[in-house]
Formats: structure tokens, C-alpha cells, sequence
């Protein structure tokens, strides 16, 4: 099994990256580390005329600690991400994500911003990029963007990017005092991806009331989601076990659940209150609840 | 259009012109003749093909070998020198943690990648380790403990070095923060990555 020919680009910078793209953009697709793309050539389900490999980018393979925040290149890989002193310190959800991610050899190749751009409904960083609220810096020829994390996802395998643009970097929040976060996730055995993956950010005051909570699910709907419904449960509460088992319940309220042979739609549904019930468990331990 | 380039190769740099859609496991077998590294599944999942990609593991039908440019690769072929095996082979001969061996050689490269970070790792690391590599054949739990033995060969081996005499170390002047060598986004601290 191998690819169908096509011609081979390696831009030694972004700039450059970005001229091509413009001109080529409809018969053009971008490498970054191959892990999904390489397969979807193999089975020509992509059969473009040009492979812009963003691999020799130094610029985009670079974390960055902001104010407030870190950024951190598309082209950082998973391993980086799980092994990042930064994050560990700053933003310990990304880490406890990357560490999910398929297996070690996937997790050497694979990119955070080719994770995004691909938008699996099965792939594990959206969720954590949902409930992280991150910004996505989107760069063409003619112009640079933010889209939020919450308008990035589209469709299945379908992201806000034009096929002109890169997207660039990805930037979080550093996560505050009395903040815990946690990352939950029902694989599917053979592929490690996720049935239903669960990231919770929970944030109390000093009287113990939550002050903040943001949940992400990806795996249950054909678009990861923000679960609003669970976090305004949970805002003004003490988070207890019952408080979050309430909340939780609501994980999948008024979402479309995905039914396929991996698991049937109700299936998904009862998992995702469950993992999403452990993963504010987690979470709000993490956070010291009192 | 063919390009040109080089990868070195167990050491030996190679030099040749491809089709960029061929995949670093097709050039390994194919272009260099060297049929130890193992196509399975083709589609990513098995771990047959794994080989070292600038001395970490990788799935070699899912990496083109014009990505490679420039790299060094480490396959089954260079473990072994003198015709001695090395400490995770060895490991794998004593546990028997091989029956037919097809999926053999990509499991001592990830084993390898896993105890170059963990000197002792435990069952469950290295089961997470080679959770991206499939066996017919074993069971994994021979695997799992040959591994586990290799991890003791390798730990004797580097105690063993550190007993011969080192030239005396002169002491280190604690690294100084390097004022304004570039600007990065305040407050300024970043880790660039490989
Ligand atoms: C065996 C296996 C198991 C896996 N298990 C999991 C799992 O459990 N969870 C999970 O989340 N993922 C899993 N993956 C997928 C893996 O995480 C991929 O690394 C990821 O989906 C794609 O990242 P990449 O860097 O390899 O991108 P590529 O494969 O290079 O690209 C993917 C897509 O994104 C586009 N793209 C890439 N970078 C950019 C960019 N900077 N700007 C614009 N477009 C871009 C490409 O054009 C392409 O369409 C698995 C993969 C394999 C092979
Ligand atoms: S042949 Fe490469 S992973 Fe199976
Ligand atoms: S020994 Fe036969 S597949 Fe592993």
C-alpha cells in the first residue's frame, strides 16, 4: 500500500509555506507529522498534486511562556508537549492529554496542530483545547487570524482553516491558584482513540465555591463540544460528589450522539456522564476542593 | 520527480534518489536490502515496521523517506556489532520473548526508545511502551519481562562504565541566564523543541 505520486514541497520557512499555499491551495495539502495524513494517502482518500511538508520549520516548533499563558507552535509534537517542564508546571492538562494520545511511535511523529487541523471527533487534544478556551493563530500569504477553539471544529474532519492557511500556533492559559484539571478517556483498544474523552477545568474561591468550570468532549458528538449545560450546574456549588454527579449527568444533553461499531449512541451517552463525573472528580481534587 | 537525498543508516551515510511518495520502509527493504525491519500492517497500527528516526522510535510505513533527509536511522541490523547482540536482544534470547520474531524487530527498537528515557521501568511502563506494537504470537508476557531484563543488562552495563576512572571533572559554574541573547514574549522563558 503507498501513496498515488505526487510532488513533494519542503518550505524552509513560514512565509514561504504560506506563498505556495496561496498559490496552490486547492491541489495542495499539508504534512506536518504525518500520522493521519500518510495513512489517508496510502488508502488515496487524499490524492493531492502537491505534499508541503511543514517539517523543516524551525519557527513553528517552539512553547513559549506568555503573560499569562503559553504559546506553542503547530508543529510542537505530542512527545514534546507530554514531556514539556513549561506545561507540566504551568498548564498540566496538556501533558496528561498528550500522554493519551494513540502510541509512543504516534506520539513521536504526531503534531498538536496537525491533531487540530484534522479534527478527528475521536482525537483527544480538542477536548482539552475546548475546555483550555485556547486561541488557534491561523497565518496565509494575505492575512493572519484568532479562531477561537469553540468556532475551530466543524465537522467531521473538518476544521475553520481555508486551505490556504497554516495554522501556526495554539495558545493556552496558565492555569491559576486553587485550578485543578483532568483529562479521562474510554479508548477504543485497538486504535487508542477516544469512544468519549472528557477534559475538566475546575476553578474555586477561597470559600471553596466553584468560580469557574469548563468542560470539553470529544468522541460523543461528530464535534467536540463545550458542555455548557455541566458547567452552569456546577458554577456557585462546592462541587461534592453529588453536586458533580448532578452536573454530570447533563454531559450530553441536547447533543447529537454518534452510533458506529464501536459503540451505539446510548452507549456514548452513559459514558460520557460517567467519565465526565470522573473527570471532575479528578479535577476538583486536583484543585484542592474543600 | 525523483529527489535526492541522504540518510545515514546504522551509520553508513546512503545517498540516493526517490520518489517522494516512497515510504521509509519500502526504501529501507527496498532501495537498501535491509528486510529486518518488518512491513505488517501497513496502516500504522501494528508497530512491525518501527525503527529509530533520529534515535527515537517510529512506525517506518508512516513516515516518507524524503521526510528522512538528513536523519539517522537505527534498524535491527545495527543492534547487534561483532556479531555480539546487544543487551535488549540478549534480554529477548534469555526470556523467550519471541516465537516466530515477525513482529520482533520493531519491538526491540520501541524497547529501545523506552529504556534510553526509563532504566528501570515496570511492567505496566513497559506494556504502555509497546502498547503501539502487536504480537500473535507470545502473549506479551515473555515480552514484557524480557525487557524487563534488558533493562538490568543495560543498568550493569552503565554501572560497569561509571567504575572505570574518569579524568577528574572540573566543577561546573552553574549555567548563567543569558540576558537578552533573543526576545521571546515576556516574560520570556521558551523550550524549543527538536
Ligand atoms: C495508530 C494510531 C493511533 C492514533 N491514536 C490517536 C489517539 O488515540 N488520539 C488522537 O487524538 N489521535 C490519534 N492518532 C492521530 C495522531 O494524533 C495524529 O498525529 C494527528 O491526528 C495528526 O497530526 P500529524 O501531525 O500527524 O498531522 P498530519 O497527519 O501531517 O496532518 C493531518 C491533517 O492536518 C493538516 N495539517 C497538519 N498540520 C497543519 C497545520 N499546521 N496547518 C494546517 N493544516 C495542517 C494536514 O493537511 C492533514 O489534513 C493516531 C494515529 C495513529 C496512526
Ligand atoms: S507495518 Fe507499519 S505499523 Fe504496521
Ligand atoms: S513472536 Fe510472532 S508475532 Fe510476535
Amino acid at each position: 500500500m503507498f501513496p498515488a505520486n505526487f510532488d513533494y514541497v519542503c518550505p524552509a520557512s513560514l512565509a514561504e509555506a504560506a506563498q505556495f499555499l496561496n498559490q496552490h491551495s486547492e491541489d495542495a495539502k499539508i504534512l506536518a507529522g504525518g500520522q493521519s495524513l500518510i495513512p489517508l494517502l496510502k488508502l488515496r482518500l487524499a490524492a493531492p498534486q502537491f505534499v508541503v511538508d511543514l517539517g523543516r520549520i524551525a519557527e513553528l516548533k517552539v512553547i513559549r511562556e506568555t503573560n499569562g499563558g503559553f504559546e506553542i507552535g503547530s508543529l510542537v509534537r505530542h512527545v514534546d508537549i507530554e514531556r514539556s517542564h513549561l506545561l507540566a508546571r504551568g498548564c498540566p492538562l496538556l501533558p496528561e492529554t498528550a500522554a493519551e494520545v494513540g502510541d509512543m511511535q504516534v506520539r513521536n511523529r504526531g503534531t498538536l496542530g496537525g491533531s487540530l487541523a484534522h479534527a478527528d471527533p475521536a482525537g483527544d487534544f480538542p477536548a482539552a483545547i475546548l475546555a483550555l478556551d485556547a486561541e488557534l493563530t491561523a497565518a496565509s500569504a494575505i492575512a493572519q487570524r484568532t479562531i477561537s477553539a469553540q468556532d475551530f471544529f466543524v465537522g467531521i474532519l473538518t476544521s475553520a482553516l481555508y486551505p490556504n492557511e497554516i495554522l501556526t500556533s495554539i495558545r493556552v492559559p496558565k492555569l491559576g491558584p486553587r485550578t485543578g484539571s483532568a483529562y479521562v478517556k474510554m479508548s477504543q483498544q485497538a486504535s487508542g482513540f477516544a469512544i468519549v474523552g472528557v477534559a475538566a477545568i475546575l476553578t474555586f474561591d477561597e470559600k471553596g465555591k466553584v468560580t469557574e468550570a469548563r468542560v470539553g468532549i470529544t468522541g460523543v458528538a461528530s464535534v467536540p463540544y463545550r458542555a455548557k449545560k455541566v458547567e452552569a450546574a456546577l458554577r456557585g456549588t462546592a462541587a461534592s460528589a453529588k453536586e458533580i454527579a448532578a452536573a454530570a449527568a447533563l454531559a450530553s444533553k441536547g447533543v447529537d450522539a454518534l452510533s458506529d461499531i464501536h459503540a451505539s449512541a446510548a452507549y456514548r451517552r452513559d459514558v460520557a456522564a460517567v467519565f465526565t463525573r470522573r473527570s471532575l472528580e479528578k479535577a476538583a481534587q486536583r484543585a484542592g476542593r474543600k | 520527480m525523483k529527489l535526492p537525498i541522504t540518510v545515514t543508516v546504522n551509520g553508513t551515510p546512503h545517498s540516493s534518489e526517490v520518489e517522494p511518495r516512497l515510504l521509509l520502509v519500502h526504501f529501507l527493504r527496498d532501495v537498501l536490502e535491509l528486510t529486518g525491519t518488518h512491513v505488517g500492517c501497513e496502516t500504522g497500527l501494528c508497530g512491525a515496521c518501527t525503527v529509530h528516526l533520529d534515535g527515537e522510535a517510529v512506525k517506518s510505513c508512516m513516515v516518507l523517506a524524503v521526510q528522512a533527509n538528513g536523519s539517522k536511522i537505527t534498524t535491527v541490523e545495527g543492534l547487534a556489532s561483532d556479531g555480539e547482540l546487544d543487551e535488549v536482544q540478549r534480554g529477548f534470547w534469555e526470556e523467550h520473548g519471541l516465537q516466530c520474531g515477525y513482529c520482533t524487530p520493531g519491538i526491540l527498537l520501541a524497547a529501545h526508545d523506552l529504556l534510553l528515557r526509563s532504566p528501570d521501568p515496570s511492567d505496566a511502563e513497559v506494556r504502555g511502551a509497546l502498547s503501539g506494537n502487536l504480537c500473535r504470537c507470545t502473549g506479551y508476557q515473555t515480552i514484557v519481562a524480557a525487557v524487563r531484563n534488558a533493562a538490568r543488562k543495560m543498568r550493569q552495563k552503565t554501572r560497569h562504565m561509571k567504575e572505570v576512572p574518569m579524568p577528574a571533572a572540573r566543577p561546573q559554574k552553574p549555567p548563567r541566564a543569558k540576558k537578552a541573547a533573543r526576545k521571546p514574549s515576556a516574560p520570556g522563558v521558551a523550550e524549543v523543541v527538536p
